[in-house]
């Protein structure tokens, strides 16, 4: 992998990834966008490790989207690892998740997750949700460098 | 003061102070914003001290939109006392600033910021830079309750 991923996507649910990466797209900001299946898998491509060895580091994505259950390593655990890690922690992390749990919001701010966003139920409105989210931390929002 | 405050807008720049609260203004989304004009002052109404003593502590604002030259407490010793703090550090912190140096930007996310949005220039670019700023950090994305 040789292209510069900006949106990395770690999602388990195929059917919100898909609408993710359409609403992304309607945008052009799903050209350069990973989806991987797991926590996992992400770390794997964050730390150039596992299927990702030999991938180079230091290559940095714009915005890790991150739902909270999945297997493997679960968002949390992910999160986690991210943010303690000098090499990765200043990338902006945002929570994409079915949780409105107060416990979840708050353990995931302390854990240093950037943004935290509810995914709506309804079909337009996550459309426009993610539409909205992709604006801001593709084009509106620098990311770390 | 007895109204919730949604938006705490740190800038000293009065002109920059009042696109950003025109833009917000148009979305509706300016009807609980304080200003202050420098980082001092914003810790005085964090922290409910100076004139701000005998404000409820436990009411945070959804996010807080920060500049970074300001005199008396800069900014960035501003989002650093913000995000040492246990009561304050889960409030998410968008810096606004016209530096697009790489170091500016670093070193506020290692501070903790949240975002980092750069202010555009031309100011109509300014006034959608905003616009998708407060959609998504005052709609979209989930405060602490």
């Amino acid at each position: 992998m040789n292209q510069k991923v900006e949106v990395l996507l770690v999602e388990d649910n195929s059917s919100d990834a898909e609408m993710t990466i359409r609403a992304l797209k309607t945008n052009k900001l799903a050209d350069k966008l990973l989806h991987v299946k797991d926590g996992a898998e992400a770390l794997d491509f964050l730390f150039s490790e596992g299927a990702y060895e030999g991938n180079h580091l230091g290559v940095l994505p714009n915005v890790i989207l991150l739902d909270l259950k999945m297997p493997k390593v679960n968002g949390k655990e992910c999160l986690r690892r991210i943010k303690v890690d000098e090499r990765t922690r200043k990338i902006p992390v945002v929570i994409l998740t079915s949780s409105k749990e107060d416990p979840d919001i708050k353990e995931c701010y302390d854990l240093g997750a950037n943004g935290y966003v509810v995914k709506p139920v309804e079909f337009d409105a996550f459309q426009k949700a993610v539409s909205d989210l992709g604006l801001y931390w593709l084009i509106v929002n620098a990311p770390p460098q | 003061m007895l109204q919730e405050i949604e938006v705490l807008l740190i800038e000293d720049n009065e002109s920059d102070a009042e696109m950003i609260i025109r833009a917000l203004k148009k979305s509706n989304l300016a009807n609980q914003l304080l200003r202050v004009k420098d980082g001092a002052q914003a810790l005085d109404f964090l922290f409910c001290e100076g004139s701000y003593q005998g404000r409820q502590i436990k009411s945070l604002p959804k996010v807080i939109l920060i500049d970074l030259k300001m005199p008396r407490v800069h900014g960035k010793e501003c989002l650093m006392r913000i995000k040492m703090n246990d009561r304050t550090r889960k409030i998410p912190v968008v810096v606004i600033s016209s530096s697009k140096e790489h170091l500016d930007i670093n070193e506020c996310y290692d501070l903790g910021a949240n975002g980092y949005v750069v202010k555009p220039v031309d100011s109509e670019a300014f006034e959608k830079a905003i616009t998708n700023l407060g959609s998504y950090w005052l709609v979209l994305n989930e405060p602490l309750q």
